[in-house]
């Protein structure tokens, strides 16, 4: 569906962004009501809304991939990232508030996978929001049960001698795959090798791109 | 989606894990400014005390299975929280209704109605 934003702006001067032209909603009413409402009785203010939703913005997977690339690449940092993935982030200047974070290896003989079967329970704090797939039934469902066809579908084909580990999320307790380090990147920086590691790869539903694909 | 007594195996519908269901759907959206407000809000509000994120849990687990085909993840979220905001008394169901009634009465898009 077309849209054509560029001669609507804001009572503030603004455009507005995507979807702000669409028939309010009755849910959206509700939420225009409670911010106001949260405002004028001093819970939380404009100003402090705009700043946490450009923090949750700015998280991205290119912070997990940063973290990775220096597990691949720092042995005391890959240590220290396996006992407290949230301290470790810390350290790295990661901004995951009060996330207990833990970090799980893939090996030649291991392949780790994350999954919220309860809810949508997600590293958000380092990687961003999930993406739509991970909050739906069918990944809640499945992946503990049939971890490798689901895994299948997303193009991760492993053999049967892999083990696999699949690791339900709580609020929490929220875990970060640390993806195998590609054959053939012994030489490559931490800033290259970041650009290797994908969302998916994180969440074990990838593995990190080839070192031929950037 | 519903269960009846007799099939009712002791958990409830979002304790899904080990069901069977279809593919894994491959559809992603942009969030949307609604919806990236939804999320602050509920951020801001656990993070100054008036509910946790069990208090969110509970109430998107007492939805019916339903609602988690009839709404979207931050529908479902904004009716977690104003229930949460209500039952610690940051604001009354009257009051709430009221505003509702102002913020449909300025425009029929959202951006109309949330005042820019």
């Amino acid at each position: 569906m077309p849209h054509d934003h560029h001669d609507h702006l804001s009572p503030s001067g603004h455009p507005y962004r995507p979807d702000d032209d669409h028939p309010l909603t009755y849910w959206q009413q509700m939420e225009i009501a409670i911010r106001e409402l949260l405002i004028e009785k001093g819970v939380t203010t404009a100003a402090e809304i705009n700043a946490q939703i450009d923090a949750m913005d700015s998280r991205s997977p290119a912070n997990g991939a940063a973290v990775v690339a220096r597990a691949w690449t720092d042995p005391a940092f890959r240590d220290a990232l396996l006992a407290d993935a949230s301290v470790a982030s810390r350290d790295m200047g990661f901004d995951i508030g009060p996330m207990k974070l833990i970090a799980v290896e893939n090996t030649a003989d291991v392949h780790n996978v994350i999954v919220c079967t309860l809810c949508s329970c997600y590293p958000r704090n380092l990687l961003g929001l999930p993406p739509d797939w991970y909050k739906s039934r069918a990944y809640r469902s499945r992946t503990v049960k049939e971890p490798r066809k689901v895994l299948a579908e997303f193009g991760v084909n492993l053999p049967d001698t892999t083990t696999v580990r699949v690791h339900d999320s709580t609020a929490d307790m929220r875990y970060i795959v640390i993806p195998a380090r590609p054959a053939g990147t012994d030489d490559w920086s931490p800033d290259a090798l970041a650009r290797l590691v994908t969302r998916d790869s994180m969440i074990g539903t990838g593995i990190a791109k080839a070192p031929e694909s950037v | 989606m519903t269960q009846d007594a007799q099939s009712f195996d002791g958990r409830r519908w979002h304790d899904m894990g080990g069901n069977a269901a279809g593919p894994v759907p491959t559809d992603q959206h942009d969030f949307s400014l609604w919806e990236k407000r939804v999320d602050a809000l509920m951020i801001i509000s656990s993070a100054k005390g008036h509910f946790t994120v069990d208090g969110l849990r509970r109430v998107l687990e007492d939805m019916a299975p339903e609602a988690f085909e009839t709404m979207t993840y931050y529908e479902r979220w904004i009716a977690s929280v104003n229930q949460n905001l209500i039952e610690a008394g940051v604001y009354t169901t009257a009051e709430l209704a009221h505003r509702m009634s102002e913020v449909a009465a300025r425009g029929a898009t959202y951006g109309e109605a949330s005042n820019g």
